[in-house]
């Protein structure tokens, strides 16, 4: 990493820690929140703009960790640091399992695959044989942790340095997978896939591996939402929320880390600035954005970014 | 066993507007090999404008006609100005659009129309042709129209210069060019007869479902199901398997898996197709150049 | 005329003229830039220098509105529309004609030229032999009332007895129906019996050019390309 990256990444853990401090409880709180589709965009990233597998259904597994969470924490008594990393596995481990049928599904296919995943995850996960620990269409509600060992924060302040340590755990986690040996191989598979067969890489694994891992950050996303939000019910998690996904990693940059950060800031802010005009609005603007950004600005802001400040180097 | 019967012929109601959209999603990917994603949400906005045609006091029928007349123009517009640009694009990208115009669709339709919950009339009289049990009229109009909209189409393909010059860009873009066939235009009109089609859908189920921003979603997976069992690129197993798809959802909902799930049996079906047999039961097996 | 796909130019110097109702061979090895010199005259690649045809300019035209000019092309590889019937590609042929009755009458005819094509006219057209195909290829460009036909090696993988009766035909066609022809062909020995002109191409140029018969007799033309 070039200097000039640093010094931004130390400015920004500087900036990052001391916002809640200065803003208000509910920004905090909405802060907690792009941190959270933060990590689930970076998850998204690496299945879809890395590795070139099209998902419309990642809502699914951001549910899936949200209720991970939920469950153990209402039914079992688990204290909410311990459910993390136990949503994260399981979501590690049904999103191998759904690579591999997932194998023989190219593109367009594969899209349509997990829309309709996507667009039945609700109504799955109201199944009355399962209400016994999902709660069914009222949910689950959940309570807030309380700051440990005494420390003089409010419980929105600890939330949000909770999941801030998670976030750069995750993102650095995803910077060393990309930057790797691993992140390659994904890139290589998602450009020229029949040439990566050729060249020794085993694509099947690659591909199992990169669903699996990119449901765990999102299973973790869904874990710190639920933990955030306090609630988790079905209809939170419909098609709409994949779309929001998609519209995320668009805007904020395919195939880029800090495309995670500036789209999950676009679809945390847009829908608070946009809800007074119209309920509908931020949808529109949503599609309207997704697709400007599609036509003039396909590497998203982060391609912009790095765009200008490549400029500016001498 | 009379449950059974009703929950069939109610099947083959709602299975003909699957079969419409579904038919619609096979047109468009004939013709491009691409899937629609807002097939749906262009169905239900072209069903909200009848809905506007008729509380402005239009006749049924009349406001029937324009509002697929409108469709058509629309499906061409769409073609013409959105997806020219991105048709040769990565499918990332074109999915992202087809996404995006999913999301403008649907959230226009919302803002101008709220989400209030409306009434869409039906033309066919309320009470059941010749009081039987099974079915009501307007299912068995449902039916009826959308056989009459299958066999119009087909009979365009089949029998007209203009149906056969479709056909030609659709399968060879390159000998049509040779023979004088404006490429680019085939498509917008392939994707103004799918609106018109898909508009048509909308009309039918709306008086079931009543009329609301979200009522396509279900439908168009079930749509997505019955094209792929039928082969994402044969018209006639997508009206195959629209029937196939609508008996099935109503009889498994009905006595196995509980109404509550009608939804899953779409996804297992384009999950258990697209793995088992990708090309469907009529399909052709598409192969792909190294 | 200079001609390029993409990036790659292809063709750096094509310069002849074809004469009205004449036969012009277009001689040359693989990659000489003969297909390319088609496509180009169709308006399928991009061009830099002047296309005229009946005196107009159509470099740069959209090969839809080439085809309305009377420019039929009969592609390498026929570009059978093979999903369709036989008589749904001959109809094809007609697409842009509007003169209804003639276009039936020239149906009949093209079906006098290739009996074969008419006991195959409900077949679908990928079952038909390679052929057929071409005569089907041929007919189709017929059904234009083509002023000028573009063949793209019509021999190819053709046995040499149906390529001498498919050239027959194209005589007399072109002396019938007074169809000017270009004609690519690797099979210089065959194209050069039935042209009455013929360029020869080299890496993009035309090297040679001259009628038929001077070009049998020149020294070159035999050791490269009548490999005597």
């Amino acid at each position: 990493m070039s200097k000039r990256t640093l010094i931004a990444l130390l400015i920004l853990a500087i900036v990052a820690c001391a916002l809640p401090f200065i803003v208000s409880n509910y920004r905090t709180f909405q802060l907690t929140l792009v941190l959270v589709y933060a990590i689930a965009l970076l998850g998204l990233n690496i299945l879809t703009g890395y590795n070139g597998q099209i998902s419309l259904g990642h809502g699914a597994f951001y549910a899936l960790g949200a209720y991970c969470t939920a469950i153990l924490m209402d039914r079992f008594g688990v204290p909410y640091w311990a459910t993390i990393p136990v949503a994260g596995a399981v979501c590690l481990v049904v999103g191998f399992l759904f690579g591999l049928p997932a194998l023989r599904l190219e593109g367009l296919y594969l899209a349509l695959a997990t829309f309709a995943l996507g667009v039945a995850t609700p109504q799955l996960l109201k199944y009355h044989l399962l209400e016994k620990w999902t709660g069914g269409v009222q949910g689950i509600v959940i309570t807030k942790p309380a700051p440990p060992f005494g420390l003089p924060l409010n419980p929105d302040q600890w939330l949000y340095f909770f999941t801030l340590a998670i976030a750069a755990v995750m993102f650095i986690l995803g910077y060393n997978l990309i930057r790797g040996r691993i992140g390659r191989a994904l890139i290589a598979i998602r450009d020229q896939h029949i040439a990566a067969e050729a060249m020794g890489i085993h694509n099947a694994l690659y591909k199992s591996l990169a669903f699996g891992v990119s449901a765990m950050f999102t299973g973790v996303a869904g874990a710190l939402g639920a933990v955030a939000v306090q609630f988790v019910a079905p209809d939170s998690f419909n098609i709409f929320l994949s779309i929001v996904f998609l519209v995320g990693i668009v805007v904020g940059g395919l195939a880029s880390i800090s495309g995670a950060l500036y789209g999950a800031l676009f679809i945390q802010f847009i829908p608070n600035i946009a809800d007074e005009i119209s309920k509908a609005a931020p949808w529109a603007i949503f599609g309207v954005f997704m697709i400007g950004f599609v036509y003039l600005m396909p590497t998203g802001v982060a391609g912009a970014v790095r765009l200008i400040t490549r400029r500016k180097a001498p | 066993m009379d449950a059974l019967l009703h929950q069939v012929l109610a099947g083959l109601a709602t299975g003909g507007i699957y079969a419409s959209l579904a038919l619609a999603l096979v047109m468009i990917y004939q013709a491009t090999h691409l899937v629609n994603f807002a097939q749906g949400e262009m169905a239900m906005f072209t069903t909200y404008i009848g809905w506007s045609l008729i509380q402005a006091g239009m006749p049924y029928w009349p406001a029937f006609f324009l509002t697929v007349g409108i469709a058509f123009l629309l499906g061409v517009l769409i073609e013409r100005v959105i997806i020219r640009p991105v048709e040769q694009a990565p499918v990332l990208a074109v999915v992202v659009v087809f996404i995006a115009l999913l999301l403008i669709l649907n959230s226009v339709t919302g803002w101008i129309y709220t989400y209030t919950i409306k009434t869409f009339p039906s033309p066919f009289p309320t009470q059941p042709l010749f009081g039987n049990r099974y079915l009501s009229s307007h299912e068995l109009g449902a039916i009826g129209i959308t056989l009459v909209v299958l066999f119009l189409l087909y009979a365009f393909f089949r029998f007209t210069p203009l149906g056969l010059a479709m056909r030609a860009a659709a399968q060879n873009p390159e000998s049509s060019r040779l023979v004088g066939i404006r490429v680019g235009w085939m498509l917008a009109l392939g994707w103004g007869l799918a609106a018109a089609v898909g508009s048509v859908a909308g009309m039918m189920v709306a008086p079931i479902v009543y009329l609301d921003p979200n009522m396509m979603g279900g439908v168009l997976l079930y749509a997505f199901a019955a094209a792929l069992v039928g082969g994402i690129d044969n018209p006639m197993g997508a009206v195959v398997g629209g029937f196939v798809v609508g008996v099935l959802e109503n009889v498994l909902g009905a006595f196995v898996i509980g109404n509550e799930l009608k939804l899953s049996v779409a996804l297992v079906i384009i999950i258990g197709v697209l793995l088992v047999r990708p090309s469907g039961f009529f399909g052709r097996t598409q192969v792909t150049r190294v | 005329m200079r001609a390029a796909y993409g990036a790659t130019r292809v063709l750096h110097g094509i310069d002849f003229a074809m004469e009205e109702k004449s036969i012009t061979a277009l001689l040359g090895a693989n990659g000489a830039g003969k297909t390319t010199t088609l496509r180009a005259i169709c308006g399928m690649v991009r061009t830099e220098g002047a296309i005229r045809f009946g005196g107009q300019p159509i470099a740069g035209k959209r090969t839809e509105d080439i085809v309305r000019l009377g420019i039929a092309h009969v592609p390498d590889g026929r570009g059978t529309f093979l999903h369709l019937t036989t008589e749904e590609n001959l109809r094809l042929g007609a697409y842009v004609r509007k003169d209804r009755t003639n276009v039936a009458r020239d149906l009949e005819r093209v079906y006098a030229y290739f009996p074969r094509l008419k006991e195959r006219s409900h077949q679908q057209a990928g079952t038909l032999s390679g052929g057929e195909q071409q005569m089907l290829a041929v007919s189709r460009a017929l059904m234009l009332a083509p002023k000028l036909m573009l063949l793209d090696e019509p021999s190819f993988g053709l046995a040499p007895l149906v390529v001498r009766e498919l050239f027959a035909i194209l005589r007399t066609i072109n002396t019938e129906e007074r169809v000017s022809m270009l004609v690519v062909e690797q099979n210089a020995a065959m194209a050069l019996d039935l042209a009455d002109h013929a360029c020869v191409i080299e890496t993009g140029r035309v090297v040679l050019s001259g009628t038929a018969a001077d070009l049998k007799k020149d020294d070159a033309v035999r050791r490269s390309y009548l490999g005597y």
